[in-house]
């Protein structure tokens, strides 16, 4: 902190000037700032890596969460490594190997004009999307597809909701849903993370026989029936709108549904 | 220690506390006390922040313009929360996940603020240090007490570990889910103000207004 009492030189004669003059007033504030912004971006600059490494584990976490495959104590990166990383090109729902696994984020990708798409028609109000994201898979012990855990976000009321969902091998019934990173009304929309919400997830079917997307979040069932209706969240009208849009948008054409019929036909496994 | 200094520690804990007597710092007691472990981070941060913005602002006070004084306060206050902000970060994920924006609104804490107005701009850094610490314990004593009730009560436990095996466990305790909620941190402020103000009557404030009896004609 800022210590100017033992500066010498010249610097004293800006010390020495009386207290309430403007040249002393602009003095002590230029050099308070100049040392606190020092100190600030010290602190910022030194703790980021550790900062990282938590937020990384902080999403393995719930990457396992989704999957049902985490307890408090898991050890994490042993648990996390039963999964099977790819990346996925959204519009024809194939795996990529153009990028490496470990390094390639499909959130930075969405801001590089290169690998990203301006969206015209853009419900879950996220602007630009990646052409390529990260999806992670589980195999059974016969090596066979269990489920898939697709990375989805959007706009909720204040913020921009992060999570995951996890679908059954058929790439239709949900096995459950979960949001790392959100900034909602704790006791309101925030209640996107209450297990007894989330709880109301696994089971629900994305699409009909025909193929159609119906899953929906809303306060009343749809014509499409309980099978693929979750309860809205009361309180919370603008972050369940929010979630049902990001969900029917990442689930969708524009998103992973070119995958998961790719998924059910069998073409990938 | 000289007995003011002394003093100076134990005074703000009970015969001048800063949340039961000056009723400061309400908003992040009701805020962060529903588990005593992020009550117990929240005080921990508070009191490093009260003490060393309350000697960094002493060391300065000599120099600091009367014009500028209060932004030359939040500086210091605010680099130190920002990090507070980034340690909590970096080494205690989880608890800065819970405390979420309460750490940042340290920086708008009247405790904080009061402190160095009302004691740092006027003392010895070594004073304004301990009156820091002592201030920040005494915020932290009362944060400790609702959420040690709030905990206990609400989910059944003590720092996260089971005391009361609640029902959705399969135990016997029905939690009482109002006290999980921040309203329930207002009543248990307000009766621990009435059980310190039995105890220390010369706390009672004096009325501001007298009832008047109506005289008869």
């Amino acid at each position: 902190m800022p210590d100017e009492n033992q500066n010498k030189g010249p610097l004293r004669r800006f010390i020495d000037l009386p207290t309430d003059s403007v040249p002393k007033t602009i003095f002590v504030a230029v050099a308070l700032c100049l040392v606190a912004s020092m100190v600030v971006s010290a602190a910022a600059v030194a703790l980021r890596p550790l900062q990282e490494v938590n937020k990384l584990v902080d999403k393995q976490i719930n990457i396992l969460e989704v999957a049902g495959l985490y307890e408090e104590g898991t050890d994490v990166v042993e648990a996390f490594s039963v999964f099977e990383p790819h990346i996925v090109e959204l519009a024809t729902g194939e795996f990529t190997d153009e990028f490496d696994v470990e390094t390639f984020d499909g959130l930075a990708a969405a801001s590089d004009p290169e690998l990203s798409i301006e969206l015209d028609d853009d419900p879950a109000s996220i602007g630009r999307q990646s052409k390529y994201k990260t999806i992670y898979i589980l195999r059974d012990d016969a090596g066979e597809i269990d489920k898939v855990v697709l990375p989805i976000h959007g706009y909720g009321l204040w913020s921009t909701l992060y999570g995951f969902i996890a679908l059954e091998e058929n790439g239709n019934d949900i096995f459950g849903l979960q949001f790392y990173e959100h900034g909602e009304t704790p006791g309101l929309g925030a209640e996107i993370d209450n297990p007894r919400w989330k709880a109301l997830w696994p089971g629900k079917k994305l699409t009909d026989e025909d193929g159609s997307l119906q899953i929906t979040v809303a306060k009343t069932a749809p014509p499409a029936g309980d099978e693929h209706h979750i309860d809205a969240l009361a309180g919370a009208t603008l972050t369940s709108v929010g979630v049902n849009n990001l969900v029917r948008f990442w689930m969708g054409e524009a998103g992973f549904a070119p995958f998961l019929e790719k998924l059910q036909s069998g073409e990938i496994s | 220690m000289s007995q003011t200094r002394k003093q100076m520690l134990t005074d703000p804990l009970v015969d001048n506390n800063p949340i039961t007597l000056q009723v400061l710092g309400i908003c992040s007691a009701l805020a962060v006390t529903s588990s005593l472990q992020v009550a117990f981070v929240m005080s921990l941060a508070v009191t490093f922040v009260t003490a060393f913005s309350s000697m960094f602002i002493s060391i300065l006070r000599n120099q600091i313009p009367g014009s500028i004084r209060i932004i030359v306060q939040m500086v210091i206050i605010a680099s130190l929360v920002i990090v507070v902000d980034q340690v909590l970060k970096a080494y205690a994920f989880e608890i800065s996940k819970t405390l979420s924006v309460f750490v940042g609104l340290i920086i708008t804490n009247c405790i904080v603020m009061g402190r160095a107005e009302a004691f740092a701009m006027k003392n010895p850094p070594i004073a304004s240090f301990i009156d820091g610490v002592g201030n920040g314990l005494g915020y932290g004593l009362i944060l400790m007490l609702v959420g040690f009730f709030r905990e206990l009560f609400g989910s059944g436990s003590l720092f996260g570990i089971t005391i009361f095996q609640t029902v959705n466990n399969g135990g016997w305790y029905v939690p009482n889910g109002m006290l999980l909620l921040p309203p329930s941190a207002f009543f248990l402020i307000g009766l621990i103000i009435w059980a310190f103000r039995s105890w220390k009557p010369e706390q009672v404030e004096e009325r501001e207004f007298k009832i008047q009896t109506v005289e008869e004609h």
